[in-house]
Formats: C-alpha cells, sequence, structure tokens
C-alpha cells in the first residue's frame, strides 16, 4: 500500500483503482488509525464521491471534504469514535 | 447480554432481508461483503464514458446504511483464485464455482467471528432459489466444509432446516424466522414491503461476472490460450472491457469500443503492445500475448482500423508500439467486413 505522513495527515493514493479498492484501502488505513486522525484519499473512480461518504456515515466516521481536480476526486476522512 | 451476529451482505434482497429479520429479534448485526474482483458492482461503470453520468451506487453499502449497520469490505482476490481455479465441486451453468465460492466465503466469516468475538454467521440464501449453491442437498455440505457448522444460521429458511446453536441455545426464536424455499421472490417482495424497504438490488444472474456466458467464454479462452488456469487482477479487469477479437492462438485484440474505454486501455501503455488509429477518431487497441511479426502487425492494424471512422478509406494511419519505446506508422487499408470471420470474435 502506498502513503505517506505529512503534518498528521496520512496520504492514501488510490489512483486506477476501481470501487470498491479504494474503499477497503481507506478501511484498513483507518482501522490502523487513533481516534482524531486524518487521512486524504486520492483516486480515479469517480464512484468514490458516493462510495466513500457512504462507508463513512455507516462506520461513523467523518468527511471534512471531497473535490474533483484534474479527473482526480481527492476526499479527506477523519478517523471518529465510530 | 447481547449476541452478536455477522450478515454476509451481497448487496441483493435477500441478504437485506435476513439481517433486519435477526436485527428485529434484538441482536447486533455488523455486515461483511468480499471481494473478489469479478463483482459486478461498479468497475465497468467506471471505465464506460456512457454511464458515468448515471449516479452508480455500491449495493452493499446501500444496504448497511439501510439496516444502520457497520460494513466490513474484505479484499480477497488472491485467495479467491483458488476457488476460481480448482473448484472442488465443480462450475456451475458458466464459470461460477457458486457452491465453493459460498463454501469459502461462509469459511472466511467463521474466521471473521473468531477474530472478532461475534456469535454466529448469517446468510441470506434460500432453499431451492439457485440450482447451485441453494439446493437442499448443498446446504449442509456449506456449514460443514466452511467449518461453521450450526454457527451459520439462513433466517429465509430457517424452517426448513435443522435448528441451528443460536435458536438451540435461545438466542433466536426459530418461529419468527421464515421457511421460504423455490425459486419464487414473492415472499420476499412481500417482506421487503412490510419491513418498508424499496428500491433494492434485484440481480439478475447472480453477484458477479463469472455467472456472465460471454465473460466466461472470454475467461476460458484466456486459459486455453496460455495453457494454464492462473489469472492476475489485471487479466479479469481487461476482460470486461471492449471487444475481445483473437486472429490467432500467440495473440487477441481488445478494442476499444468508446472514449472511456480507449482512456482505460491507454492506462495499460508500457504493459501491452498497442495500436493507436491516429489519421481518423478511433479506438485503441491492447495486443495480448506474444510479439507480433511484421505480417500480424499489419493484420492488427487493419482490424483496428475496421472500427474507426476511417474504416471506409482506402488507407488508414495507425502507431504500433511494442512494450518498450519503438513504435512504428502503419498505413494500411481496413479489413472489409467480409475478411474478419465471426470465430475471431470471443464471445
Ligand atoms: S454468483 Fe459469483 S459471487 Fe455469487 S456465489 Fe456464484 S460464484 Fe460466488
Amino acid at each position: 500500500m502506498v502513503y505517506s505522513v505529512t503534518d498528521s495527515i496520512i496520504e492514501l493514493d488510490a489512483r486506477r483503482l476501481f470501487c470498491p479498492m479504494p474503499v477497503i484501502r481507506l478501511q484498513d488505513c483507518i482501522n490502523q488509525q487513533a481516534v482524531g486522525t486524518r487521512i486524504q484519499i486520492t483516486c480515479t473512480d469517480p464512484g468514490v464521491m458516493n462510495d466513500i461518504p457512504t462507508w463513512c456515515r455507516i462506520n461513523g466516521h467523518e468527511v471534512i471534504s471531497s473535490q474533483e481536480q484534474y479527473d482526480e476526486y481527492i476526499l479527506v476522512i477523519e478517523k471518529k469514535d465510530g | 447480554m447481547t449476541r452478536k451476529a455477522v450478515a454476509l451482505i451481497s448487496g441483493g434482497l435477500d441478504s437485506l432481508l435476513a439481517a433486519r429479520l435477526i436485527q428485529q429479534q434484538g441482536i447486533q448485526v455488523e455486515g461483511i461483503n468480499f471481494y473478489t474482483g469479478f463483482c459486478v458492482e461498479g468497475h465497468t461503470h467506471a471505465i464506460r464514458k456512457k454511464d458515468k453520468d448515471k449516479v452508480k451506487r455500491n449495493n452493499a453499502l446501500w444496504s448497511a446504511e439501510q439496516l444502520g449497520i457497520k460494513l466490513h469490505i474484505i479484499d480477497i482476490v488472491e485467495e479467491y483464485k483458488d476457488v476460481v481455479i480448482n473448484p472442488k465441486h465443480g462450475y456451475g451453468a458458466n464459470l461460477n464455482p457458486c457452491l465453493d465460492c459460498k463454501i469459502f466465503m461462509v469459511q472466511k466469516a467463521h474466521e471473521w467471528i473468531q477474530a472478532n468475538d461475534f456469535d454466529f454467521i448469517i446468510t441470506g440464501e434460500v432453499v431451492g432459489q439457485r440450482p447451485m449453491s441453494q439446493r437442499k442437498q448443498t446446504m449442509p455440505i456449506v456449514s460443514a466444509e466452511s467449518g461453521a457448522d450450526d454457527l451459520l444460521l439462513r433466517p429465509l429458511c430457517a424452517q426448513n432446516l435443522p435448528a441451528t446453536k443460536p435458536e438451540k441455545e435461545g438466542w433466536i426464536k426459530r418461529d419468527l424466522l421464515k421457511g421460504f424455499s423455490g425459486r419464487s421472490r414473492k415472499p420476499q417482495m412481500a417482506l421487503a414491503k412490510e419491513f418498508g424497504f424499496e428500491d433494492y438490488a434485484q440481480p439478475a444472474g447472480g453477484c458477479c461476472f463469472l455467472t456472465d456466458a460471454s465473460y466466461s467464454v472470454k475467461l476460458q479462452d484466456l486459459w486455453d490460450n496460455r495453457g494454464h488456469k492462473k489469472y492476475e487482477i489485471d487479466d479479469i479487469m481487461l476482460l470486461k472491457v471492449g471487444r475481445h477479437i483473437r486472429p490467432d492462438q500467440s495473440y487477441k485484440l481488445i478494442i476499444a469500443r468508446e472514449e472511456g474505454e480507449n482512456r482505460f486501455l491507454s492506462g495499460y501503455k508500457g504493459q501491452f503492445q498497442t495500436i493507436k488509429t491516429v489519421s481518423h477518431a478511433g479506438p485503441m487497441a491492447l495486443v495480448e500475448g506474444d510479439k507480433l511479426d511484421q505480417q500480424q502487425i499489419e493484420l492488427a492494424c487493419a482490424i483496428t482500423a475496421r472500427f474507426s471512422k476511417g474504416r471506409d478509406e482506402e488507407s488508414v494511419e495507425l502507431v504500433y508500439s511494442d512494450k518498450g519505446d519503438e513504435s512504428q506508422a502503419i498505413h494500411i487499408k481496413p479489413l472489409l467486413p467480409q475478411d474478419l470471420p465471426q470465430e475471431w470474435y470471443i464471445a
């Protein structure tokens, strides 16, 4: 898995992965983190704009921001005490 | 003490109903969903441009949200290969190893409940619903071979089956479970109405591409021509995309059908030999197989040109590239429809 830590935000690269793989990457990463940690995930499958917020709602985490930039979809998620 | 159950959530109606029946008995339910790589969810929508504007939901996530439960999605792509390649109980009508698949998923769920301190497993199976994996004779096989034994409860048809541990121990009231059987969907639809579920998914054949006849023909062709039954995730993704044409045993062409597929196939430059139409609007093609000789390059280009806007021209320009930096411009007359034998089309 490709991820790096910058200023306490973890960056996940889920480019070229199709749903639900980006969701699985996010889930597996978030499960290892402490409450309050933020994760930024960059994807190319537009399906993540539905699937990640849904996954966060049902598992009790928060989507802080989501944006589309040059055919990439970037979401920031904060781990809550779901 | 609140008992806990994990529900196998496929995204279809049956698993949704099974989970709700158990929630109603005061059990804490969480969902588990397995990603095999063959799942119908998402991919083709993400690739094909014409599908992109439609909002596509993941039905397993949707089901979990309807139920108000957590959902754990588990990547089983690697381990699942053995199920597809060597199914002990064989294949269904196509390359779907449904019985082995069910056993494997219940076995994974059994491992999961042990690791997470849950009490039992529920599935949406119904006796007699599907020809292969949901017959009365195969239900005990799934319980026994998965190792879950009487910790596997099928709430929709439990009254037709021997009592399981959750029933025997009184965690669950058997008379509140159902006794559905057979292929009719009416009881499920009535129950959905009773629970107030609307807009649920109704997959026609099954939950994965392996039940699809044309997909299975392409997978079998891949195995036959490689001489072994292995596959990688890229292989099974590429079987979902484009026209597949095999002019001879040593290679096949995967030709994009529209812009989204063009873009998707472009992502494989460097991994495959490629052909791109340049003088006219036209498709991108990947060559899967051995390195082409000059005669094969020309034939492959003539075939690809046949699907370009220049199909009726005397000459179309294309660029053939190998996996490295080498490429060559090819000017060629597109193949006439009568020169493209139907048997070259895979599926
Ligand atoms: S349809 Fe596919 S996912 Fe469903 S049981 Fe059969 S092989 Fe498994």
